[in-house]
């Protein structure tokens, strides 16, 4: 078991770099904070005859413990600011994109593949439930909606979380790596059977895909 | 007991004549006994919370199997537990524990007034909360079911009845929430008011107790952010019952409307449940170390930059929303820079302790735990600052932790270590050490034990708000441990038995308290364990700061606020505590 | 009131601020209120410019319009006006200890206020026979553009307003039984006050809402 699940998308991996270097920073606050708390506890132990030091502060001490901290969160946040631009800018999606539509509803996934000619809104767009079939290798866009409430397409080994909003078109991408099948899940509280909103996400091969999407999914 | 002598005028007030047992104890307008009825109430409700968390838990641990007395969990019904318990937790049990009971306590003792400045709006405040308390306790029970769209009620699952197949629970909720926020309102206008015009003289505000502080901030922030809640609510209410459309996109409404006037109010809302606990544990933490708070001023600052950055940060909950990705930039900085004010306190925590000399009581011990544990809760809130951090752990237990590191780490550890240290204020008795010390312990263990390896699970992408793990097949993994936290879980329940029980015990039982039992040197400690009605028999007059510990000029390691040292005694004219 | 007192190391008491209880209640009460409206003021604006196309009021109903009737509440926004100053005016007379004036002007500010909820309820039996409620009749719908959300958000901010204003004639009337019984008097009038400060601030929403929803 891992600690996080095995990534299988283009963006997954720079995204645990950052929780892994945000674990490794404050980590290091975290025992520097209960490892001096834990040495003021035994040092400073109250004992008959002691008196405690008439100190009010330290104009020094406030100063670098709120620099110190803001410079490290400074590079939290531009680090962060990158892989969030590539993941959730539409301006910035992948060009040459396969392109699906997702709706979610009560308690289910449907997915609209554009058919043989490649584009949707056609006749051959054809739909398909609760299983998404992508090609390896090749960035995916989706068009998200929600025919009701407000359900979340996430699947953790894509790293990749998206709100499908009625009334909103969400747009989100990702692009599987390797071959293979991953769970989908609703993320957000939707209803009665929000725990039981799987499906899955299956990684072809891209022309075992393209060969599926030709015959209309059959 | 060093007390002033009589300088000032004495009290307006006056005596009062014998009151009948209902005008002094049900239907009181002393800010004191508010604050205990207060107590009882929303403690009452912490252990109903509890109770719902314990049955959620056992379906997660046990998923599907009966649980003993309960039965199984039906998936809707577990809905309306993670709804309820959230709702109990965050407006009926921690909010009023900190603001309904300390602000009402507190605040006149600590700053020399005879009550509160509007003492009958005091009382409706607390009559209204009961109703309030009653409805949304009347929504468990009614035809349909509790509500089930989560405490943050997101539209439109909470605005149309067929979606949760709830319609009366949902509609309880709301009223019960319009009606918290009125009682919420009268109690901010009172703290406010007498904050400002009824301090004693000498109480600058820079001689306030950062209790006094902190509550103050955050009767500011609740009188401006619980309106918001309302006006959504009712939003929410039209749409249900009268055929509006806010929410409903058909018509043209907006769901994520719904989320921003949640967050703009829920932001600020979680300050408001942790201010008061760092201003309580300043107080005690100032005690236990016999040291004056390290740096008390930038922690003012830290508490004011806290409550005015609560105000921008709100979409941070909206990271995956759909919201514009530009907003999402925006809402990362603020958040990231609130996370600034809130190191620094935990900095000057441990400044307070060094060079201490520090005595290990129950509401210290209390206070330490929560300096350990609020760090981690804050450190958490970094991860999902990120906001690419957040697009994995979004919705997951890893959010899950961290709420529970601020609000029981933090918040809950604050209102043990304050239930401990008033005590013997409030009822005139000393709760029991040994007892109090066994509860640390275990509560300690326990919820550690509890919580942190939901870090594990929200790493693992584990779900929030799910009925059944086992249905997903990357989630069998962490079945067991799943298992482990549900019986640690409900460990730490029965670790609160102690509480319990060492209360009522000490309610009758306990060692009779003296004025001063901690050597403290708040104004509330210079009057009777418990004060008398109308408080002080003339008015105080401050000639310090709350933190004179170990002050060189006097032999004790206390020096109360109100005892003048040679020299100080010519004031000139007084009269305070009218209009 | 207090006195300013200096206690020791010339620190100053700070005995609070030199205004009354009720009086700083009402500001900080209004803080709250202000937030409140903004609640419902913003979902306006955040439907209305997020909506493609919006019913306007001076448009005619089958151009996509509203019934609502500009002239007629630029009038009763001119009634509020006047009625805020009346509310002064009696405010100033109690000042002088002119009783007499207080009564005919917080007379006059209760029949103005309840005259301007008059008008208000009027309007809305206009347009309820239009077929303009909370939720469009079906035929409305599909010729008034964003209909539904219009119903919303006009009956919602007028509503809650017009509350407010049937709450304050009510203590209003309060007030002045009050004064005619001689209640206030040159030294003591901090209810006139107050009242007075709750009066404007609901005539400033009024100002606020008006303009918003009829005039731009
Ligand atoms: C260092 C300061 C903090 C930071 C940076 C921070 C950050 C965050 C972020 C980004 C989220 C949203 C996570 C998500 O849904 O994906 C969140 C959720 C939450 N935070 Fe914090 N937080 C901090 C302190 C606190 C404090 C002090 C409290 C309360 C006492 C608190 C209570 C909550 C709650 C209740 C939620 C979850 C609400 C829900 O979705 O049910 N946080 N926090
Ligand atoms: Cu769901
Ligand atoms: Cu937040």
């Amino acid at each position: 078991m891992d600690w996080l699940p095995g990534a299988a998308s283009s963006y997954a991996a720079e995204l645990d770099t950052i929780f892994w270097v945000i674990l490794a920073v404050t980590g290091i606050v975290l025992v520097g904070v209960q490892v001096t708390l834990v040495y003021f506890l035994v040092k400073y132990r109250g004992r008959e005859g002691r008196r405690a030091s008439y100190v009010e502060g330290s104009t020094k001490a406030e100063v670098i413990w709120t620099v110190i901290p803001a410079v490290l969160i400074v590079g939290i946040a531009v680090a962060s600011q990158r892989v969030w631009s590539q993941v959730k800018n539409p301006d910035r999606f992948p060009a040459d994109a396969l392109e699906l539509n997702v709706e979610a509803r009560q308690f289910a996934w449907s997915i609209t593949y554009p058919g043989p000619d490649g584009e949707l809104g056609t006749e051959d767009d054809f739909t398909r439930y609760n299983e998404m079939r992508v090609p390896v290798n090749r960035p995916v866009v989706f068009n998200m909606t929600s025919a009701d409430v407000v359900h979340s397409f996430f699947v953790p080994a894509f790293r990749i979380k998206q709100d499908a909003v009625p009334g909103l078109n969400t747009r989100a991408w990702f692009e599987a790596t390797e071959v293979g099948e991953y769970e989908l899940a609703c993320a957000e509280l939707c209803g009665v059977a929000h725990g039981l909103m799987k499906g899955k996400v299956v990684v072809l091969p891209q022309d075992e895909f393209e060969g599926w999407l030709a015959g209309l999914g059959e | 007991m060093a007390t002033v002598e009589a300088m000032a005028a004495p009290l307006a007030h006056g005596h009062h004549e014998e009151m009948s047992f209902v005008r002094k104890y049900i239907f009181s307008t002393d800010h004191k006994i508010i604050g205990i009825q207060f107590l009882f109430a929303s403690l009452a409700f912490l252990a109903l919370g509890g109770v719902l968390a314990i049955m959620l838990r056992w379906q997660l641990g046990f998923p599907g199997e009966a649980m003993p007395g309960v039965g199984v969990v039906a998936p809707k019904f577990y809905n309306a537990l993670v709804t309820m318990h959230g709702t109990f937790m965050v407006f009926f049990a921690v909010m009023p524990l900190l603001v309904g009971v300390y602000a009402n306590y507190l605040i006149p003792l600590k700053i020399g007034a005879p009550d509160m400045a509007f003492p009958r709006l005091n009382m409706l405040s607390f009559w209204i909360f009961v109703q309030s308390g009653i409805v949304m306790t009347a929504s468990l029970f009614v035809e349909g079911g509790a509500p089930g769209a989560g405490w943050t009620a997101y539209a439109p699952l909470s605005a149309v009845p067929q979606y949760t197949g709830v319609s009366l629970g949902q509609q309880l909720w709301i009223i019960s929430i319009v009606l918290f926020g009125a009682s919420s309102l009268l109690g901010s206008v009172n703290y406010i008011t007498t904050v400002i015009n009824m301090r004693a003289p000498g109480m600058t505000l820079f001689r306030m107790p950062l209790s006094i502080w902190a509550l103050f901030i955050t009767a500011i922030i609740a009188l401006l952010a619980v309106p918001i809640l309302a006006a959504a609510v009712i939003l929410l209410f039209f749409d249900q019952t009268l055929g509006t459309t806010f929410f409903l996109p058909a018509d043209g409404g907006q769901p994520l409307l719904w989320q921003h006037l949640f967050w703009f109010f829920g932001h600020p809302e979680v300050y408001i449940l942790i201010l008061p606990a760092m201003g309580i544990i300043s107080d005690v933490i100032a005690n236990g170390s016999r040291k004056p708070v390290f740096g008390y001023h930038s922690m003012v600052l830290a508490i004011i930059a806290i409550a005015f950055l609560g105000w921008i940060t709100w979409g941070h909950h909206m990271f995956q929303s759909g919201m514009n990705p530009l907003l999402g930039t925006s809402f990362m900085i603020s958040t990231m820079a609130i996370a600034i004010p809130s190191a620094i306190k935990v900095f000057n925590w441990l400044g307070t302790m060094w060079r201490g000399n520090l005595r290990f009581h129950t509401p210290m011990l209390f206070a330490i735990g929560f300096v350990s544990l609020f760090t981690i809760g804050g450190l958490s809130g970094i991860f999902m600052a990120s906001n690419s951090v957040d697009i994995f752990i979004h919705d997951t237990y890893f959010i899950v932790a961290h709420i529970h590191y601020v609000l029981f780490g933090g918040s809950l550890m604050a209102i043990f270590a304050a239930i401990y240290f008033w005590f013997p204020k409030m009822f005139g008795r000393m709760m029991n050490e040994a007892w109090g010390k066994i509860h640390f312990a275990l509560t300690f263990i326990f919820y550690n034990l509890t919580f942190f390896p939901m870090h594990i699970l929200g790493m693992g992408g584990h779900m929030r708000r799910i009925y059944d793990p086992t249905q997903y097949e990357f989630l069998q993994p962490y079945q067991p441990l799943n298992k482990f936290i549900t019986i640690s879980a409900i460990l730490l329940f029965v670790a609160q038995l102690p509480l319990i029980a060492n209360f009522f015990w000490s309610l009758f039982r306990g060692k009779k308290a003296e004025a001063n039992p901690w050597r403290d040197n708040g104004l509330e400690w210079t009057v009777a364990s418990p004060p008398p009605h109308g408080n002080f028999a003339v008015t105080p007059i401050v000639y310090r700061g709350p933190y004179e510990f170990s002050s060189p000029e006097v032999e004790e390691d206390y020096l109360p606020q109100d005892v003048p040292l040679n020299g100080e005694r010519e004031v000139v004219g007084a009269g305070v505590g009218e209009e | 009131m207090n006195e300013a007192i200096t206690l020791p190391g010339g620190v100053k008491a700070e005995p609070g601020m030199r205004i009354y209880n009720q009086k700083l209640g009402m500001w900080v009460f209004l803080a709250s209120e202000v937030m409140f409206f903004t609640g419902l003021i913003g979902a306006y604006i955040i439907l209305r410019f997020g909506a493609s196309a919006w019913a306007l009021p001076g448009v005619p109903l089958d151009e996509g319009g509203t019934p609502l009737n500009i002239n007629l509440t630029a009038f009763n926004t001119f009634v509020l006006i006047c009625s805020s100053v009346t509310m002064v005016k009696g405010f100033a007379s109690i000042e002088q200890g002119d009783q007499k004036n207080l009564k005919r002007f917080l007379l006059a500010t209760v029949l103005l206020g309840a005259a301007f909820v008059g008008i208000q309820v009027m309007e809305y039996i206009e347009l309820a026979r239009e077929g303009f409620l909370p939720h469009c009749s079906e035929e409305l719908a599909t010729v008034v553009p964003s209909c539904h959300l219009f119903g919303s958000t006009f009956y919602t901010m007028t509503g809650f307003h017009g509350a407010h204003v049937s709450i304050g004639v009510l203590c209003m009337v309060w007030v002045t039984v009050k004064a005619f019984r001689g209640g206030y008097t040159k030294e003591s009038h901090g209810g006139v006050e107050v009242i007075g400060l709750y009066w404007h601030f609901v005539d400033l929403v009024w100002i606020i809402l008006f303009t918003i929803v009829y005039l731009i």
